[in-house]
Order: C-alpha cells, then sequence, then structure tokens
C-alpha cells in the first residue's frame, strides 16, 4: 500500500463530491471540482518532467493552450468529435515538445528556465494574432465536444466525471511510467547526469520522451478547459499560467505527483474560496506562497509523509 | 593476446597548456593497465577523452576496433566501456540495487524502455546481485546509496561498472578518498576483477599499482615517458627523474 | 528612410529600457544564482511611486530621485524579509517565493493606487521634438532617454571594469565557488546587487512612465523581455545584457516592420494579414530561440 494512500484518499474525496447532499450549491461545487482536477492533470504533467526529471519547465501552459486551440479550430470547421479534437490536440502538443524540447534541452539551469518561456510565449502570441479565432479577444466555443455523439463534457455531472477519468488516467500513466526502466533513466538524470551517461543512458532522448508525454497530457487539459469555459482564449497560456502550474506542483511537493493534484486543490480553493471573501485575495495568497517556500520544505506531500 | 582498446596519437591542449601530447597505448582483454605519474601529468583529462567527457583535439580511440573517437559518452558505455569517477558518483536516491540493476538495463539499451517495471527485471535484478556479491556488497542492496559510507559507495561503483560486464573499464583513482583502513579490502576486491574485463587503471598508490597492474604507462606533463613491464618502469630513468622527489 | 530611423531610435529606446531592468538581474540570476521572477515589480513600483512624487512636489527631477531612492529601499527590504533567507535553496523555492511576491506587490499597488491607469506627463523642459529629415520629428524625452541610459551603462562599465567590487562581480558570473574563496563577504554583495537592481529597475520605471500608461500589469511582459536580454546575453554578463538589450529592442522595433513588409511582398493579402503580427510578435522569441540553439549560454556566457 506504500505510495497509494494519498492518491487513494483524494481519489475518494474526488469521487465523494457528486454524492454530497448539496442541493443548490451542488452543482457550483461540482464545478469547482472539475477546475481542480483539470489542473491538476496539467501539474501532475508537470511534475513528471519538473520533480522526477529535475526539468524545470516555465511554458507548460502552453500545450494547455494548444489542447484548447486544437478545439477552437475544429469547431470553427464545425467538427465537434473528440476522436478529431484529440486527435488534434495531441499532434500539436507533441510537434511542440519535440522541436521545442530538442532546443530546450541544450541548455541548462536557468537558460532552460527561461527558454521554455520563451517559446510558451510564442505559442501565446501566436494564437493571439489568427484573426479566425478571434485573435487576442478570444474564441467563443459552438459546441462542446462529444465522444461518439455522446455528450461527455457537457455541464454537471458528465463534465465531472469526465475530468475524473482524465486525471486518474494520467496520474497513473505517470506513476507507471515512472516505475519503468525509462522512468528511472529519467530520475536516474536527474540526480547524477554524468553517472548515467557513463552508465549508458542517452540523456536527450529520454528527457524529450518525457517532455513529449508531459506535453501531451496538458493538451489534454487543454481541451477539457476549454469545454469547461465555452471559451478559448490566449490567456489559458499566459506566462502567469505556467507559473502557477509550477506553483500547483511546487506547493504540492515536487516529484511525487499526487502532491501536484493536494497543490492543484489548493491553489485553485484559495483562489476561489478567498476570492469569495475578498477581491484582494492576492494580498493572502501571495504571502502563502512565499512563506510556503520559506518554510514548506518537500510541499504538502512532504507533511503527509512526515505525519505522525 | 587480443586488442580491445586502441588509443592513438591523442592529443588535447586547453588554451596554451597541452594537457595530452600524443599519447598511444593498447588495452588487451584480460590484463590491468596502470597509467601513473605525477599530479597534473593529464591521467584524468586521459580517461575523460576516452571515455567521451571530453573531446580530444587530435588522436584516434577505437574499442574492439571500432572507431569512438567522437562517440558521446554513452554511446561508448553502451558499447562496452565502463567507467569509474574520482570523486564517487552513484545515484544517491536509488537504493544499491537499483544503482547495478540500472547500470545492466543501461548497457543492454533496455533503459528507455517505457514499458515493464523496472523492479521487474530478474535478469538485470540477478546480475546486479552477482555483481554486489563479488563487491562484497549484498547485503547492502537494500540501502539508499546516498546513505552509505565512502568506501561501500566505491565498491557500489566497481559493482555498477562490472554488472554492466563491460569490454573495458576505466579506474580513475578508485582508491581516492578512502581511508587506510578501507585500502587493502578495495586493493583485495579490485585483484578479484582480474581476469574480466580489461582494466585502465589510474591510481596514485603505488602499492596499489604494483600490486595489479600487468603493464605501466607512464604520463609526464601529457606525454608517454615510459611504458612496460613493473620491473622494467621501475628501473626506467626518465620515471624516476620525473617522480624525483615523490615517494616511488 | 526616415521612418526606419525612428524605429531605430525607438529600439535602442528600448533596449536601454530593458538594460535598465536586466543590468541588476543578470548579476542575481548569474552571480548569486538566484531565480528573482518579482524583479519586475520594482519597475511598476517605480513608476507609481514617481507618479506620487510628482503630485505631491510637481518636480519631475524630485520625483525621479525619490522613486528610484524608494524602490532601492523596497529591494533592500525583500532582500531582508525574503530573498536572503532562500539563498542556495534551489530554484524551485525561489521561483515559488517571488512569484508569491509578485501577487502580493501587485495587490498592494492596486490597493494604494487603484485599478485605472495613471499618467506622468512628460517634463516640459523635455516636452519638445527635434526635426529629422523629411519634416519628422522625434521626441526629445526619447532621445533624453537613449542619452540617460547609455551613460548609466558607461557607469555600469566603470564599476564592473574598475573597481573591486566589480572584479568580484565578474569573478563571481564565472565561478560562484570562487567568490568565496576570494573572502568576500557575499551577504553584503547580495544586498549591494539587489539594492542598486531594484533601484535601476525602478529609474528605469519612472523614464518609462511618461511614455506609457502607469498600470498593474505594467511590468509582465516587459519582465519576460529582461528574461529574453539576460539569456540572450549570457547569465551573469553586464557587457552580454547591455548588447543583447539592444538587439531585442531593436529586433522588437526594426524587425516587426521589416517583417510586415517582407510578408506583404512574398504573401497574397489576405495570408500576410495573418502571418505579418504573429511573425512579428513572436520574433523576439526566435531570436531567442536562434541563439540559444547556437550557443547555449547566451552570447557572452561562461556557463552553460
Amino acid at each position: 500500500m506504500k505510495g497509494w494512500r494519498l492518491p487513494l484518499a483524494m481519489l475518494l474525496v474526488f469521487a465523494a463530491v457528486p454524492l454530497l447532499p448539496l442541493g443548490r450549491d451542488s452543482g457550483y461545487v461540482m464545478l469547482l471540482g472539475a477546475r481542480i482536477m483539470v489542473f491538476a492533470t496539467a501539474a501532475v504533467s508537470l511534475d513528471l518532467i519538473l520533480g522526477a526529471g529535475g526539468l524545470v519547465s516555465f511554458g507548460h501552459a502552453a500545450p494547455l493552450l494548444l489542447g484548447a486551440y486544437a478545439v477552437a479550430a475544429l469547431d470553427k470547421a464545425g467538427v465537434d468529435g473528440a476522436l478529431p479534437v484529440l486527435a488534434l490536440a495531441l499532434a500539436l502538443a507533441g510537434i511542440y515538445a519535440l522541436l521545442t524540447g530538442a532546443v530546450a534541452l541544450r541548455t541548462r539551469g536557468v537558460n532552460f528556465i527561461m527558454i521554455t518561456l520563451a517559446f510558451a510565449q510564442m505559442v501565446y502570441f501566436a494564437t493571439g494574432s489568427i484573426p479566425d479565432y478571434g485573435g487576442t479577444d478570444g474564441y467563443p466555443l459552438g459546441e462542446r465536444t462529444r465522444l461518439f455523439g455522446l455528450k461527455v463534457l457537457h455541464d454537471g455531472l458528465p463534465f465531472y466525471l469526465s475530468a475524473l477519468v482524465v486525471l486518474v488516467a494520467s496520474y497513473l500513466v505517470c506513476r507507471a511510467l515512472l516505475a519503468t526502466p525509462f522512468g528511472r533513466s529519467l530520475v536516474a538524470l536527474r540526480q547524477n547526469e554524468q553517472r548515467a551517461r557513463a552508465m549508458g543512458i542517452d540523456p536527450l532522448r529520454v528527457r524529450l520522451g518525457a517532455m513529449v508525454v508531459a506535453s501531451l497530457i496538458a493538451s489534454l487539459a487543454g481541451v477539457l478547459l476549454a469545454n469547461e469555459s465555452d471559451f478559448i482564449s490566449p490567456a489559458y497560456g499566459a506566462w502567469q499560467r505556467s507559473a502557477e502550474l509550477m506553483v500547483m506542483v511546487l506547493l504540492g511537493g515536487a516529484g511525487s505527483l499526487s502532491g501536484a493534484v493536494l497543490g492543484a486543490g489548493v491553489v485553485v480553493l484559495l483562489e476561489e474560496g478567498l476570492g469569495r471573501f475578498t477581491q484582494h485575495w492576492p494580498l493572502i495568497f501571495g504571502p502563502v506562497l512565499v512563506l510556503a517556500a520559506l518554510g514548506l520544505r518537500g510541499g504538502l506531500a512532504g507533511m503527509w509523509a512526515r505525519r505522525g | 593476446m587480443a586488442e580491445v582498446l586502441h588509443v592513438e596519437g591523442l592529443s588535447k591542449t586547453f588554451g596554451a597548456l597541452w594537457v595530452t601530447r600524443e599519447v598511444s597505448l593498447t588495452l588487451a582483454a584480460g590484463e590491468v593497465h596502470a597509467v601513473i605519474g605525477p599530479n597534473g601529468a593529464g591521467k584524468t583529462t586521459l580517461i575523460h577523452q576516452i571515455s567521451g567527457v571530453v573531446l580530444p583535439d587530435r588522436g584516434r580511440i577505437s574499442l574492439r576496433g571500432r572507431d569512438i573517437t567522437r562517440a558521446r559518452p554513452e554511446a561508448r558505455a553502451r558499447a562496452g566501456l565502463a567507467r569509474s569517477f574520482q570523486i564517487t558518483s552513484v545515484l544517491p536516491e536509488f537504493s544499491v540495487l537499483e544503482n547495478v540493476a540500472l547500470s545492466v538495463q543501461a548497457r543492454e539499451g533496455r533503459a528507455m524502455r517505457p514499458w515493464g517495471r523496472a523492479a521487474a527485471d530478474r535478469e538485470a535484478n540477478a546480475r546486479g546481485m552477482a555483481a554486489l556479491e563479488r563487491m562484497a556488497m549484498a547485503d547492502r542492496a537494500r540501502r539508499l546509496a546516498g546513505t552509505l559510507s565512502h568506501g561501500e559507495k566505491r565498491q557500489l561503483e566497481l559493482a555498477m561498472a562490472i554488472a554492466a560486464d563491460p569490454v573495458a573499464l576505466l579506474l580513475d583513482e578508485p582508491l581516492a578518498g578512502a581511508g587506510p583502513e578501507e585500502v587493502p579490502r578495495l586493493i583485495e576486491l579490485l585483484r578479484g576483477m582480474k581476469g574480466g574485463a580489461a582494466i585502465l587503471l589510474v591510481e596514485h598508490d603505488m602499492e596499489a599499482v604494483f600490486a595489479l597492474a600487468d603493464r605501466i604507462t607512464v604520463l609526464a606533463e601529457g606525454r608517454v615517458i615510459a611504458s612496460g613491464q613493473p620491473d622494467a618502469v621501475r628501473a626506467d630513468e626518465a620515471v624516476r627523474a620525473a617522480y624525483l622527489g615523490e615517494d616511488f | 528612410m526616415t521612418l526606419l530611423l525612428v524605429q531605430a531610435l525607438n529600439g535602442v529606446q528600448l533596449g536601454l529600457t530593458l538594460f535598465l531592468i536586466a543590468a541588476g538581474l543578470t548579476l542575481v540570476f548569474g552571480v548569486m544564482d538566484f531565480i528573482n521572477l518579482a524583479h519586475g515589480v520594482q519597475y511598476m513600483v517605480g513608476a507609481y511611486l514617481a507618479v506620487s512624487f510628482y503630485d505631491a512636489s510637481g518636480s519631475f527631477l524630485l520625483a525621479l530621485v525619490g522613486a528610484s531612492l524608494a524602490t532601492g529601499a523596497l529591494g533592500l527590504l525583500l532582500e531582508a524579509l525574503v530573498f536572503r533567507r532562500l539563498m542556495g535553496r534551489g530554484h524551485l523555492d525561489q521561483v515559488l517565493a517571488t512569484f508569491g511576491l509578485i501577487l502580493t506587490i501587485g495587490e498592494l499597488v492596486r490597493l494604494i493606487w487603484g485599478t485605472s491607469p495613471l499618467q506622468l506627463p512628460v517634463p516640459r523642459l523635455l516636452s519638445g521634438a527635434v526635426p529629422l529629415m523629411s519634416g519628422m520629428g522625434y521626441p526629445v524625452y526619447r532621445i533624453m532617454l537613449i542619452v540617460v541610459g547609455l551613460a548609466v551603462a558607461g557607469l555600469m562599465a566603470l564599476v564592473i571594469g574598475r573597481t573591486k567590487i566589480g572584479m568580484q562581480l565578474r569573478a563571481g558570473a564565472s565561478n560562484a565557488a570562487m567568490v568565496n574563496a576570494l573572502g568576500v563577504d557575499i551577504h553584503r554583495m547580495f544586498r549591494l546587487v539587489f539594492g542598486v537592481g531594484a533601484m535601476l529597475a525602478g529609474f528605469a520605471g519612472v523614464l518609462a512612465a511618461p511614455l506609457v500608461s502607469v498600470e498593474a500589469g505594467m511590468s509582465d511582459n516587459l519582465l519576460i523581455l529582461a528574461f529574453v536580454v539576460i539569456v540572450v546575453g549570457g547569465v551573469g554578463s553586464v557587457r552580454g545584457a547591455f548588447i543583447a538589450a539592444i538587439l531585442v529592442g531593436l529586433v522588437d522595433t526594426l524587425g516587426r516592420s521589416l517583417v510586415t513588409a517582407l510578408a506583404l511582398a512574398l504573401l497574397p493579402p489576405m495570408a500576410a494579414g495573418h502571418v505579418g503580427p504573429a511573425l512579428a510578435s513572436m520574433l523576439i522569441y526566435l531570436f531567442m530561440a536562434a541563439v540559444l540553439a547556437v550557443r547555449p549560454a547566451g552570447l557572452f556566457g561562461v556557463r552553460a
């Protein structure tokens, strides 16, 4: 059971939310829960490269944005089938990760952080300059994506369950991947690159592979996000969104995957919850982040591991 | 004896400084070939060039007849060239067994495999355990490598090297940093490795060198000043001159 | 021709503004190995403070000096409260904390000065225009910015090239361990770099304020451009930051018109209308990717 308690506990919470007798609030709570799961999916994928692989990407909102624009592009063309939407989203995100990763992985440290940011900015500006999709104003979604005609991403329970399925699947894929020789190699490269190379592990191929997987998963979150808000805007890919994804991973505890889910929950709930009390919520959220960085080694997942 | 590693005319400068100058040497199957020389003679840079960490300006390196002069370190490792580092280098967050098992998987080209649980790779685990046993570390298999003592990390590095079943093995001062009580033990383990992979041994400890080496090459200021049987090298005037003032 | 000259001058002026922001930050990145995402807020705070100082005193010069010193003091305060405790703690904690600072200070600014954009007038003495060829003029104020920017760059070159602290900073940029070996008081150096860096960013904010509207998000994109400058120039190199800043400024202004013109010339009008602006806004980042693809450590980088 080692290492399964926290994720199972979180799964129980997510699965229980639709069953809670919340009456009129239940719609709002489910919306919030779905939002958490969408961002958690992106955060988990970022944790794969950032936490496990030590690749501090500051541009993880870019594949998310590409996923969202795949929805917009096909909606404009009158297509709302999940299969073509997913195919386009995954293709865009995969190609993006291959191209940018090949350049970014030539650099180290601060430069890697900054070049991933620069590539994400390119996507941000590119999407904002396509008049067909509303330019910087964004694109109102006509029809939500359907799976074989089924309204799986429509309001309420269907969307909630779809988000849950995507999150669980993404988590399991990342977790399983880390247990394979490929995953071991990725982690080995973070721990001691020189040693890993001397063993015969190819840093570029392993890291590029991980970046592609992370990008693919993030694009799924983008498809969900576009459907959740019925609106696609370059703002999903602004650098602040990339930073927010990093904050989720770091707050939850980098490298533990389930920590990223926890972090996404805390960030969304804090923003949303504090936002209900005061419009000046960043005055509380900001210092919380500073204090967390100063005091919370290993993130929330680290606290969980040290409990009792 | 069959030649496994062939280095010819290797040269490298850092700015105006020649760190390696027309160095040629060979390594035959099963032998221990020691490279010695005073500090700054270019021994570690030589190992770095052979293992691919540093690229030479000129010269040729081949492993079993295959030119690897410009190959990347990981490609050389997969071709059967293993090495240890002067400063101990292990994967601290992995268990001892995971360290050796990953070494096997990487050598066999399985380290990129995105399926199957790494921990369930029977062959890698078995070869890893066998290597740990030879290095007298089987009882440490479950420990995290980062928690080992310095001497144990040295042993683990050797185990990672032999687990890969390499063609040639580059050992960069395997005794460096080991305490006086650990040295005889490590020398004994190194002696146990003789007859397996060919070993190119860079070492300062002369007792170890003369206990282990079949052949000795002496470097000074980046160039080979003597090479041959241990006794002949010991008697060589140029070597004595190069080591003047040092205990030899 | 004149238009090109105006674009070039605008590019140099943008570049020098970027340099003022990046100069301190590149040292924080390179010498201290510290990721400070919150550096851009100093620029914003400088502009806001200048508006307040100007409203109170009616003097642009007083506003410039007062706001610059105040942002320098803010930098020192943040150093003492937060940054000092995050030295050597790894980039991730630094990202988390400084992003928190961006949120906090951004909201504080909104709380104090409100959400509607503010204006800082161009000082009357500098409000004219210098005539260029074919009857077009170039604002005196922008020319003053170029002169001041160059003067600050020259001063920094002197400090870094000729003084003891400059020598220590250069040594630190290429080899952080060496700074310790030299027996330098690393904490004093950290304070100095933060204080001066914050002051320069605030100074840049004041100078830019009359040209833009002073609002809460004003530093967001500039911060990213400053990052580009730092990375293209080579982390830790002030000289690299200077050259990269001018290049980035020129690429942004001249390149923008060049790409738009090229698109119009080479593509059908409809496509050109799409591709031109898209490519133009991506140009800086393409430029950065190209530089790093060839030189992973940047133009003047010592460490990859």
